[in-house]
C-alpha cells in the first residue's frame, strides 16, 4: 500500500511539475504531454522540433519511461487522476486500458483524416487496435517474429534458402544436427511464450474458446503445435535453456551453437552491430514456414508492436490526436525507423529508402501481410507467462505434452474466471 | 454505598477522560496510519478487486477466503517462501559472522588506522541501494565484470552471476552482506569496549588460550548485542524486496530471486490483483509476527 501511494504522489507531483512548465511557456501554446516508453522515449524527442514548427500553437512534452515500468505506472497515473495526454501503449496492453475505459474511441477522428486509414497499414497489426468493432489505437511501430539463419551453414547441410514447411524446417534441422562436431539446430529459450504460440496460430488454435472465456490449449490445434514444438527438444534440436542461460546469443549464433532464432525486428540492428563485418554475409532472415504445403506461405506470426492512444481524461485531445497523425505520416516513419530501428507500420514507409533496398529486412514485410492479433483480452500478459512456466516440465521430459496443456487450460480458466462472471452477468443483462 | 461507589467510580472516569484527552492526538495518529489501513487491507483481501474494479467499482466481488486458498496452492508463494528462507538463514548467519571479524579486527590492540577502516566499512551501510545495486551489476557482468575477470585468472570459466538460477541468489546475498555488516559492526565494537580488561586478565591468569578467552568470555559478554542484531537482521532479511528489484528486474532468472515481497508487488501492480496481493501481504504479516514472537521467547527465556 506505501508503493501505491508513494506512485500515487509521484504522480500528483509529476502533473504538479508539468502544470508550472506549462504555465512557463511564454506564448501560451498548448502543451501536449506524450508518454515514450524506453528507446522510442528517447527518439522522439528529435522528432517533435518539426511538429512545433509546424504547429506553433502547441507544445509537446515528452517523458520517457522505461519498460520494465512503464505498464504499471500508466494503469497508477490512470487511477490516480494524471494520465498523459497522449501514450504509446504495447498493443497486448490496449483490451486492458480500453476494458477499464482509460482511452478514448478513435473512430471518427480516422473517418476525418487525411493521412490516417486503416487500408494504409498491415491488416494484422490495425486489428490489434479493434476491440468491440472500435479503434482505440493507431499503430506506431511494428514487431512481428521470423526466422533468423546462418546461411552459410544451410548451405553446408544442402539447402539454398529458408525451408517454406514445418516438414522441410524439421528435416533442415536434422540435416543441420547430423554435421560432424555441429552443436544445435535452433534456439528456443525455454522462458519465451512466443514461438510455442506462433505455432499454435499456424495450426489455426483460437488459443482461448469461447470469446476469451477458457483456454483451449489442450485443443487438437495447439496441441498438434506443442507436439511437434516439445519433439525438437526431445530429438536434442534445440538445448534445453532459457534465454538468460545461453549468456550472449550473437557470439552464440557467430560460433554456430545454433543455426536458426526466431526473433525480433530489434535483431536487424544488432545483429549488425555486434556482429563483425566478415560476418555480415553469414546470416539471413526469412519469413516463418508453413505448416504444411497445401496452407499459404508465409505461415501466420503474431501481430505486436506499439500503438498511440489518447487517455479520455485528456482536455487536449484535438491537440494530441494532430500529434499522432504527424507521427503516422509516411516521411517520419521513415526517419523513426533510421533513427530508433523500428519497423514502420505504414506500408508506405517501406517503399521508401532505407528500408526499400534492404535484403534483410524484407522478409519483416513478407511477414506483416500474415500476421495475427494474440487474443485481445485485458488478461493475455498474464496468460502468455504461464506458457511456457507449464510447459517447462514437458519440455524437460518430466511430464508428458497432454498434462502440461490441462495444466496450462486450468490455470487459465483460473485466471479468466472473472471475465466469466463479468460476460455472464453483461448478458443476463442484456437479456432482461 | 452504593451512590458513593459511583460517584468514586465517576471522579476516576474524570482523571481517565484527561488521560484519554492527552492520549488522544497519539492514539488517532496510530489509529488512521496504522489500524484503519490495516483493516482496509485485510477487507481487500477477502474480494477479487482487479484491474476491471478500476473501471467500475461494480466490478468487485466479496469471495471470502478464496484469495487465501489460491495463494495457499500456488507454487509462486512456495518458492518466494524458499527464496526468503535461503536469503535469510544464508545472508543473516554470513552478515553476523563478517561483521564479528570485522569488529574483532577493529578491537585488536594491534589495529592501526581504526577511525578509517571504522568508516570504510560502515559507508555501505548509508549508501542508496540503488547505486550499490548499479555498480554490483557491473562487478557481476560476465564479460566485463571485475569478479569473473578475477576468476578468470585463477582458470575458472565466467560465472552469469545474475543470469544463472543457481548463482543469482547467492550474487544476491553477497551484495546484502556486503551492504549490511557495517552497521553490526559498530554495533559488535561497542560491545567489545563495554567487556571489562579485567576479565581477559582473570582468564590469561588461569591459562585461557585465544581460542578459549574469546569463546568463554568475548561471546558471552557479546551475546546481547548479538541477539539484538539477530533479530534486527531476521526482520530486514524477511522483508528484503529492492535488492532483487534492483538486480535482477524482479525475481528473475526463473524466479529463483522472487521474494514474498515481490510477489505481493507483481500480484498489486503487476497484474493489478489487489486483492490477492493484500492477502499476500498478509501472509508476510502473519509470518514476520510469528518469527518476531519466536525471537522475544527466546531472549526471554535466556534473561530468565
Amino acid at each position: 500500500m506505501a508503493r501505491l501511494a508513494r506512485a500515487l504522489a509521484a504522480a500528483a507531483a509529476s502533473a504538479a511539475l508539468a502544470g508550472a512548465c506549462s504555465r512557463g511557456a511564454r506564448d501560451g501554446a498548448q502543451p501536449v504531454r506524450f508518454w515514450g516508453l524506453g528507446r522510442e522515449g528517447e527518439v522522439v524527442r528529435e522528432l517533435v522540433p518539426e511538429f512545433e514548427r509546424r504547429n506553433p500553437g502547441i507544445r509537446v512534452t515528452v517523458q520517457q519511461i522505461p519498460w520494465t515500468a512503464a505498464h504499471e505506472k500508466l494503469l497508477t497515473a490512470f487511477v490516480g487522476g494524471a494520465p498523459p495526454d497522449l501514450a504509446q501503449l504495447g498493443n497486448t496492453w490496449i483490451p486492458e486500458f480500453a476494458a477499464i475505459g482509460a482511452l478514448v474511441p478513435l473512430d471518427e477522428r480516422i473517418a476525418a483524416s487525411r493521412t490516417i486509414a486503416p487500408e494504409r497499414y498491415f491488416e494484422g497489426i490495425w486489428q490489434t487496435n479493434v476491440i468491440d468493432a472500435r479503434v482505440y489505437g493507431i499503430p506506431w511501430y511494428v514487431d512481428t517474429r521470423v526466422l533468423f539463419y546462418r546461411a552459410d551453414i544451410l548451405r553446408q547441410a544442402g539447402y539454398a534458402q529458408a525451408p517454406r514447411t514445418w516438414a522441410e524446417w524439421r528435416e533442415t534441422m536434422e540435416k543441420i544436427r547430423s554435421r560432424p562436431g555441429a552443436a544445435y539446430s535452433i534456439l528456443l529459450p525455454t522462458n519465451e511464450w512466443e514461438q510455442l504460440t506462433i505455432l499454435g496460430l499456424q495450426r489455426d488454435s483460437p488459443l482461448l474458446s469461447g470469446g476469451g472465456r477458457h483456454g483451449d490449449f489442450s485443443g487438437a490445434a495447439f496441441r498438434e503445435a506443442a507436439d511437434w514444438y516439445v519433439g525438437l527438444y526431445r530429438d536434442r534440436l534445440a538445448p534445453v535453456v532459457s534465454y538468460t542461460q545461453v549468456g550472449n546469443p550473437y557470439q552464440e549464433f557467430a560460433r554456430g551453437y545454433f543455426a536458426m532464432w526466431i526473433t525480433g525486428p530489434w535483431n536487424l540492428g544488432e545483429f549488425r552491430r555486434r556482429l563483425s563485418p566478415e560476418q555480415q554475409d553469414l546470416w539471413m532472415t526469412a519469413p516463418l514456414p508453413a505448416p504444411d504445403a497445401s496452407s499459404a506461405w508465409p505461415g501466420v506470426s503474431f501481430a505486436g508492436g506499439s500503438s498511440l492512444a489518447i487517455f479520455r481524461a485528456s482536455p487536449r485531445a484535438e491537440a494530441a490526436w494532430r500529434f499522432a497523425e504527424y507521427l503516422a505520416e509516411p516521411e517520419v516513419q521513415s526517419k523513426f525507423y533510421a533513427l530508433a530501428g523500428d519497423l514502420p507500420a505504414r506500408r508506405e514507409a517501406w517503399d521508401a529508402p532505407p528500408l526499400a533496398g534492404d535484403a534483410k529486412a524484407a522478409a519483416f514485410r513478407t511477414q506483416l501481410t500474415r500476421v495475427e492479433p494474440l487474443p485481445r483480452v485485458p488478461e493475455w500478459e498474464q496468460i502468455a507467462q504461464k506458457i511456457p512456466e507449464d510447459l517447462e516440465a514437458a519440455i524437460r521430459g518430466r511430464q508428458n505434452v497432454a498434462a502440461s496443456l490441462a495444466a496450462l487450460d486450468a490455470d487459465v480458466d483460473r485466471i479468466l474466471e472473472k471475465r466469466r462472471w463479468l460476460l455472464a452477468r453483461a448478458e443476463a443483462k442484456r437479456g432482461r | 454505598m452504593a451512590a458513593r461507589g459511583r460517584r468514586e467510580g465517576r471522579g476516576l472516569s474524570d482523571e481517565a477522560r484527561a488521560a484519554w484527552l492527552l492520549l488522544a492526538p497519539g492514539l488517532a495518529a496510530v489509529a488512521i496510519l496504522f489500524l484503519v489501513p490495516i483493516a482496509a487491507a485485510f477487507l481487500l483481501s477477502l474480494t477479487d478487486f482487479d484491474i476491471y474494479a478500476l473501471g467500475d467499482a461494480r466490478n468487485v466481488r466479496f469471495i471470502g477466503l478464496r484469495n487465501y486458498a489460491t495463494l495457499l496452492a500456488d507454487p509462486l508463494l512456495w518458492k518466494a517462501l524458499r527464496n526468503t528462507a535461503v536469503f535469510l538463514f544464508l545472508g543473516g548467519p554470513l552478515t553476523l559472522g563478517v561483521a564479528l571479524a570485522a569488529a574483532l579486527l577493529l578491537h585488536s590492540p594491534l589495529a592501526r588506522a581504526k577511525g578509517f577502516f571504522r568508516t570504510v566499512y560502515f559507508a555501505p551501510y548509508v549508501t542508496t541501494l540503488v547505486a550499490v545495486a548499479v555498480v554490483f551489476r557491473y562487478l557481476y557482468h560476465p564479460r566485463f565484470g571485475l569478479i569473473d575477470r578475477g576468476l578468470a585468472l585463477l582458470g575458472i570459466a565466467p560465472i552469469d552471476w545474475l543470469g544463472d538460477p543457481r548463482w543469482a541468489m547467492p550474487a544476491i546475498v553477497l551484495l546484502a552482506v556486503w551492504k549490511n555488516f557495517g552497521y553490526a559492526t559498530i554495533l559488535l565494537v561497542a560491545g567489545l569496549q563495554a567487556i571489562p580488561e579485567s576479565l581477559y586478565e582473570a582468564a590469561r591468569i588461569d591459562g585461557a588460550g585465544a581460542w578459549q578467552t574469546f569463546r568463554r568470555v568475548t561471546l558471552p559478554m557479546l551475546a546481547p548485542t548479538l541477539v539484538f542484531l539477530g533479530v534486527i537482521t531476521t526482520i530486514g532479511y524477511f522483508q528484503f524486496f529492492a535488492e532483487p528489484y534492483v538486480m535482477t528486474d524482479g525475481g528473475k532468472p526463473l524466479n529463483a530471486t522472487l521474494s514474498v515481497g515481490l510477489l505481493m508487488y507483481k500480484s498489486g501492480f503487476r497484474w493489478w490483483n489487489m486483492g490477492y496481493a493484500a492477502a499476500v501481504a498478509f501472509v508476510l504479516f502473519t509470518l514476520v509476527l510469528a518469527m518476531t514472537a519466536v525471537q522475544l521467547l527466546l531472549a526471554r527465556r535466556r534473561d530468565a
